[in-house]
């Protein structure tokens, strides 16, 4: 699997959704990605990628499209 | 001054003079905003007669009684805009308080616990305990405090367990393999005060009996919600330290002051044992007879101050807490701000707090 792939599926088996939802979906938009969500989405992608985040990174992951620029950053070295 | 503006301050680092002006022009603007925003609230300033005008600090400005939340519906945002309600804990049959959240309110509420927390535990992530059980965070809809207290610290949770299970057994197995998991590692534990005494300190007692220990003296436990219960079984603060340390080797224990009504701003009890205010929020001590600010050492009613609230107006709330403010900037541990210690609830107040509410059962 390609990390974009892996990446995807953190949030599509968290939140029980499908991956044409991904695009643009926010924080708190839909009812699974509230804040017990957010931990387990945290969870999730610490587990897939084998990384810790700063508690800074995971109140900043506000987006789907965010998450991937926060992996990106040299500290967890994640390339899409 | 915005609220990120106010974020970037250290939380212990200002002076009193500093941390007023900055405490003023903050909470003077929120009144104003709750005021345009929150039609009920507009109504009470208006029966005051209040006029911002007058205030020079912000201990002149008005404070609602905690209890209010419990009465009315108070929101100064459209209620497509709330993403969370939280609840206040409350014994079966009492009314609690509902708190209404939008999405910068809620951020704020997290960024900010981070910023006080990591001033005592560091901001790397560790290893976590929670001496509760997983039930608590199930209900999503609607926010137990307790619930709140549990999320709101799990962010510091690289790997979390919770030792109890739904009956609040401990979940001894579980445990063990944790700990051996990650032995030599800072672990964090979080908990209830009265549940950690009742479900897991007892249990550590009674398994060190037929030779079962735990060896938490790398571990900081961070507690809340009450000592009601435990003054009553004559536990108190200095007992409950030497008790823990001699059960399993846990020597940093902080408890927390906080309410749901300002979640976020918690109040962390320092290495000399004193509760402390950040620069995001304050204390006063008030007369019960005319509400007159209190001298230092003197005992009075807690009224707190939070510059994070904007989809409810509840910066600034008269608690049913009795306290006494210990000093202000001088405390030994080095932090600025002001230091206290809470005496107990009111005569005839109601039990709240998630320790003591779920010890009323016992």
């Amino acid at each position: 699997m390609t990390n974009l792939e892996k990446y995807n599926e953190a949030f599509t088996a968290t939140f029980e959704i499908a991956e044409e939802q991904l695009k643009g979906l926010q924080y708190q938009d839909i009812d699974a990605w509230d804040s017990v969500g957010h931990m387990s989405l945290i969870a999730a992608l610490e587990d897939t990628f084998d990384i810790m985040m700063d508690t800074d990174d995971i109140i900043d992951l506000n987006s789907y499209e965010k998450g991937k620029e926060i992996l990106s950053k040299a500290d967890y070295g994640v390339e899409f | 001054m915005t609220y990120d503006e106010l974020l970037c301050i250290s939380p212990y680092s200002l002076g009193k003079a500093e941390k007023e002006r900055v405490l003023t022009e903050r909470l003077t603007e929120l009144t104003e905003l709750h005021r345009r925003h929150c039609p009920e609230y507009a109504r009470m300033l208006d029966s005051i007669s209040f006029d911002a005008a007058g205030v020079h600090s912000y201990k002149d400005l008005p404070f609602l009684p905690v209890r209010l939340f419990k009465e009315l519906e108070l929101k100064s945002v459209p209620r497509e805009e709330i993403v969370k309600t939280m609840t206040s804990s409350g014994t079966t049959g009492q009314a609690v308080s509902r708190i209404f959240l939008d999405k910068t309110t809620s951020s704020n509420q997290q960024k900010t616990m981070v910023k006080i927390v990591s001033a005592f535990t560091g901001s790397s992530r560790m290893p976590m305990i929670i001496i509760d059980c997983p039930g608590v965070v199930k209900n999503r809809a609607m926010f137990s405090a307790r619930g709140a207290g549990i999320l709101g610290f799990s962010i510091f949770g690289a790997k979390k367990i919770y030792a109890l299970d739904d009956d609040m057994k401990l979940d001894v197995e579980a445990l063990q393999a944790f700990l051996e998991k990650y032995k030599g590692q800072k672990i964090l534990l979080f908990g209830f005060t009265f549940m950690i005494w009742q479900h897991f300190y007892k249990e550590l007692l009674r398994l060190k009996e037929q030779g079962v220990t735990f060896d938490l003296s790398d571990g900081i436990l961070i507690h809340g919600g009450g000592w009601k219960k435990l003054i009553s079984e004559a536990v108190s603060h200095d007992e409950f330290h030497k008790r823990m340390k001699e059960a399993c080797g846990l020597a940093r224990i902080h408890d927390y002051y906080g309410m749901v009504e300002q979640t976020g701003c918690i109040y962390m009890e320092c290495e000399c044992g004193h509760l402390h205010a950040s620069v995001f929020s304050d204390v006063i001590t008030r007369r019960p007879l005319d509400f007159a600010e209190c001298d230092i050492g003197e005992k009075g009613i807690i009224q707190v101050v939070s510059a994070i609230p904007e989809s409810y107006p509840g910066h600034s709330l008269l608690t049913e807490d009795e306290g006494v403010i210990l000093g202000e900037d001088d405390c030994p541990c080095g932090r600025k701000g002001k230091y206290f210690k809470i005496e107990g609830r009111l005569k005839n107040a109601e039990i709240r707090g998630c320790s003591d509410t779920y010890a009323a059962k016992f």
